[in-house]
């Protein structure tokens, strides 16, 4: 718990995340303050922002507003959604893999870095092609994000588990009569935490940049506007030739901003876990 | 004969995250003269290891001088700023061998890359193959192979290793070296030969002299011409090293010396006392 | 004990690592008898293989060959095995771990038993078990191992063992970690343990001064065989192996020259 203290004594940690769990915030509560459908119609096309539409509208006459509201919250959802997904498959062949050993291991091993070496934007881009438009739902989208890159935790996982399942409270657990699967989730799990913390907001960095680099490519999901849908348009409308960059840069603002702090808060976690974790070897 | 180390009431303590101050060392006084070994016993947590980094005015913070002085050569080392310690006092006048030495290696360099570092450290001027040259003559002398230089720290064994580190923490013959319980994770064999090379290096006047830090006693009796008890930050007691493990005067380290007694192949055996034995 | 099975009984066990040219045999085709409530110490340097022997009696670790039987059976049923064999780290910070209260690491043991306690029951037994090694359980109970001294955690690893009330205790290197001083008392703790449960301790060390204050008999061990199986006044005053020998004369002892002649 000392560490957590810490971690809110740190003022880059704090600047990070009051900016990620604002967006967060904005993202879940808009509805409250803000009316309107970010689809219908509601203005002629491309005007500039002004006091009724505070960031212009769309080539189809859209709230560029209300349209960026609702792209912060499905990005921030396929963030969250993937960014568990990925997280809960790399925790999980990992904490095996790394603790069964063996055969078994072998081949998680082997998937593991067959998933490594395969650029997940290419996966991504194949397998959102082959869905075609109407397959490809946000909930879709999320989990084939999240099922290509859960590698790299898998990976820091197994090496935990390996260290971590050679030390003696292991062993007296397996002298209590405890088994495998109680040993992993009580022994090992919780050594693993600050880690896994820390991967999981990496992946929903990940998670986030990946959709908006699909969308971007017009592969996303059909059913939202997404950040990376609103980039999309703009770049259809040729938003940037015409000068309305009210269409596409507060758009780019938040997917940066929205990066910017989940690395933030990832690196300056890394500096109050990892003395620690030195300190345990 | 004048001491190379005057050490005169030191004392440092520590600050903790919520502002209080631990006193760990508190007003500790010694000499040591050329040649000598001068040892301190103590258990886990009496402030040994903090003692080591006062002795060499290493305070970094959460580590604070409270105050004495650590006089080696007429000079009074804890009024040196950091920059002008660690280029003109330590490694050169006073070096350690550090507790967890079989740690200290960096584990992706070769020996060789890691002692021209420290090499450099020092004589900035010279080139790599003077030092290598000097590497290979100077392992030589000490009775380490030569070859080791090649290899990577994970080649060679625990007691090489420690060797190998305690060979180029001497690399500038040092006036003093601090030997925090330089053999601990070794086993008796291996024990054995470091310390003998330690010795091995004060006969052959490559280092001036030691400060031997331990909780084994009867090693400490082989090696150390003097010995401090330390309790609580303080030296209870320092004598002459038959003195204090044959006559020990203070409660605390008469209570030490049975417990080793008790333990010692030379003690009584536990049946003696009221044990119906069962001997197969 | 003079007829009947031994307690444990080896022949040509055999433990090897790894496969091919990496393959390494820690344990060579070793026999012993030990008897019921024997204190045995084994004494060897890291990498002679005492402690995959030990690893082997405690159902850890596999041997690779040879028999190894507890009066007489073979382990067939590990969480039966481990109510009789226990054991006791040499690292007590290891030992725990640090996420859960001395309570619940204690309760943990109850999952070998087959009787059925209540709640109540497994708290006085818990309580006793920890007066036994001299702790208060009011003040510790509540307490993470984090927040307890070496000492500390050492009796309660031993506390772990009254409660189990195992027949054979594995004690490896059981005071290496912790100082001189509170050394003698978990010594002495553990040889009234002994006396109340009537068990068998099987210590592992290097500390040859510990194998001859304890032990009725002491097994030296190198590169994986045994090669000293005596009384320990035997061991140490007439070694009959050259390794034993060199050991016995690099441990430093008050009394003797060691390096240089004694001053």
């Amino acid at each position: 718990m000392r560490q957590f203290t810490l971690l809110f004594k740190n003022p880059s940690f704090l600047i990070s995340f009051v900016v990620f769990f604002g967006l967060v915030l904005v993202g879940l509560l808009f509805p409250i303050f803000v009316h309107g459908s970010p689809v219908d119609r509601l203005g002629c096309p491309f005007e500039a922002p002004t006091a009724h539409f505070l960031l212009g509208t769309n080539e189809e006459g859209q709230d560029m507003f209300v349209r960026l509201l609702f792209g912060l919250r499905s990005s921030l959802y396929v963030g969250l959604f993937a960014g568990t997904i990925a997280t809960v498959l790399g925790v999980v062949i990992g904490l095996i893999g790394g603790y069964k050993g063996g055969l078994l291991d072998n081949v998680l091993t082997m998937l593991t870095n067959l998933f490594i070496v395969i650029p997940s934007l290419v996966v991504l881009i194949l397998i959102s092609n082959s869905l075609g438009p109407k397959g490809r739902s946000l909930e879709v989208v999320s989990i084939i994000i999240g099922a290509t890159c859960w590698a790299w935790t898998a990976r820091a996982v197994r090496a935990q588990a390996q260290s971590l399942k050679m030390r003696d409270h292991v062993n007296l657990a397996k002298l209590n009569g405890y088994g495998t699967t109680s040993i992993i989730l009580m022994q090992i799990l919780p050594y693993t935490l600050s880690y896994v913390f820390m991967a999981f907001i990496i992946q929903m960095a990940t998670g986030i940049l990946e959709e908006a680099a699909i969308s971007m490519m017009g592969l996303g999901p059909y059913d939202s506007v997404t950040l990376g849908f609103i980039l999309n348009n703009a770049q259809k409308a040729e938003a940037l030739v015409n000068g309305d960059w009210w269409s596409f840069i507060p758009a780019a603002v938040l997917v940066t901003l929205l990066q910017y702090s989940l690395f933030v808060m990832n690196t300056s976690m890394e500096t109050i876990f990892n003395p620690r974790l030195r300190k345990e070897e | 004969m004048a001491p190379i180390l005057k050490i005169d009431n030191l004392a440092v303590h520590y600050k903790t995250r919520f502002g209080q101050q631990v006193h760990a060392v508190k007003g500790v006084s010694f000499e040591l003269e050329q040649g000598k070994t001068f040892g301190i016993a103590g258990e886990s947590g009496c402030g040994k290891s903090t003692l080591v980094n006062g002795l060499m005015a290493l305070f970094m913070p959460p580590l604070f001088y409270t105050h004495g002085s650590v006089i080696i050569d007429g000079e009074d080392i804890t009024k040196f700023d950091k920059e002008r310690l660690r280029i003109n006092i330590l490694g050169k006048v006073i070096s350690m061998i550090p507790q967890g030495a079989l740690n200290s290696l960096n584990p992706t360099r070769k020996v060789k890359d890691f002692a021209t570092d420290v090499m450099l450290n020092h004589h900035p001027e010279m080139n790599k193959k003077e030092i290598h040259e000097l590497l290979r003559n100077r392992f030589a002398l000490i009775g380490l192979d030569p070859r080791v230089l090649n290899n990577y720290p994970v080649e060679l064994s625990g007691g090489m290793k420690q060797r190998v580190v305690i060979g180029i923490s001497t690399l500038m013959d040092p006036k003093v070296v601090i030997a925090d319980e330089p053999s601990s994770a070794l086993d008796v064999s291996t024990q054995k030969s470091v310390i003998k090379m330690l010795m091995d290096l004060m006969d052959k006047g490559i280092i001036g002299s030691m400060i031997f830090i331990t909780h084994e006693l009867p090693l400490l009796y082989h090696v150390a011409d003097d010995i401090a008890v330390m309790y609580e930050g303080k030296f209870v007691e320092v004598g002459k090293t038959d003195q204090i493990i044959f006559r020990p005067q203070h409660p605390y380290s008469r209570e030490l010396m049975d417990a080793i007694t008790k333990l010692s192949s030379e003690g009584e055996r536990y049946d003696a006392k009221d044990k119906k034995g069962v001997v197969a | 004990m003079a007829t009947g099975t031994p307690l444990i009984s080896a022949k040509g066990l055999t433990c090897t690592f790894g496969h091919g040219k990496k393959k390494f045999t820690a344990v060579n085709k070793v026999n012993y008898v030990i008897n019921d409530e024997e204190i045995i110490t084994i004494v060897g340097e890291s990498g002679s293989g005492k402690t995959t022997l030990a690893k082997m009696m405690l159902a850890l670790q596999k041997p690779a060959a040879g028999e190894l039987l507890f009066s007489g059976k073979a382990i067939t049923d590990k969480h039966e095995h481990w109510r009789k064999v226990q054991a006791v780290f040499q690292d007590p910070f290891a030992s725990f771990n640090q996420f859960f209260t001395v309570r619940s690491q204690l309760l943990a043991c109850f999952n070998l038993f087959t009787e059925k306690y209540t709640v109540d029951q497994k708290e006085l037994m818990i309580d006793k078990s920890l007066r036994s090694v001299n702790l208060d359980p009011d003040a510790v109970k509540e307490k993470y191992p984090f927040e307890l001294s070496g000492g500390q955690m050492q009796r309660l690893l031993i506390a772990r063992i009254f409660l189990i009330r195992p027949k054979i205790l594995i004690a490896d290197e059981p005071t290496s970690m912790i100082d001189a001083c509170s050394r003698a008392s978990i010594l002495d703790l553990l040889l009234d343990l002994k006396k109340e449960l009537k068990m068998c301790i099987i210590f592992i060390t290097h500390d040859i001064g510990l194998a001859h204050y304890v032990s009725d008999r002491v097994f030296v061990m190198c590169k994986g065989e045994i090669v000293e199986n005596d009384h320990p006044d035997k061991v140490i005053k007439d070694p009959q192996h050259p390794y034993t020998k060199k050991l016995l004369d690099d441990i430093p002892v008050l009394h003797k020259d060691w390096l240089r002649p004694a001053k």
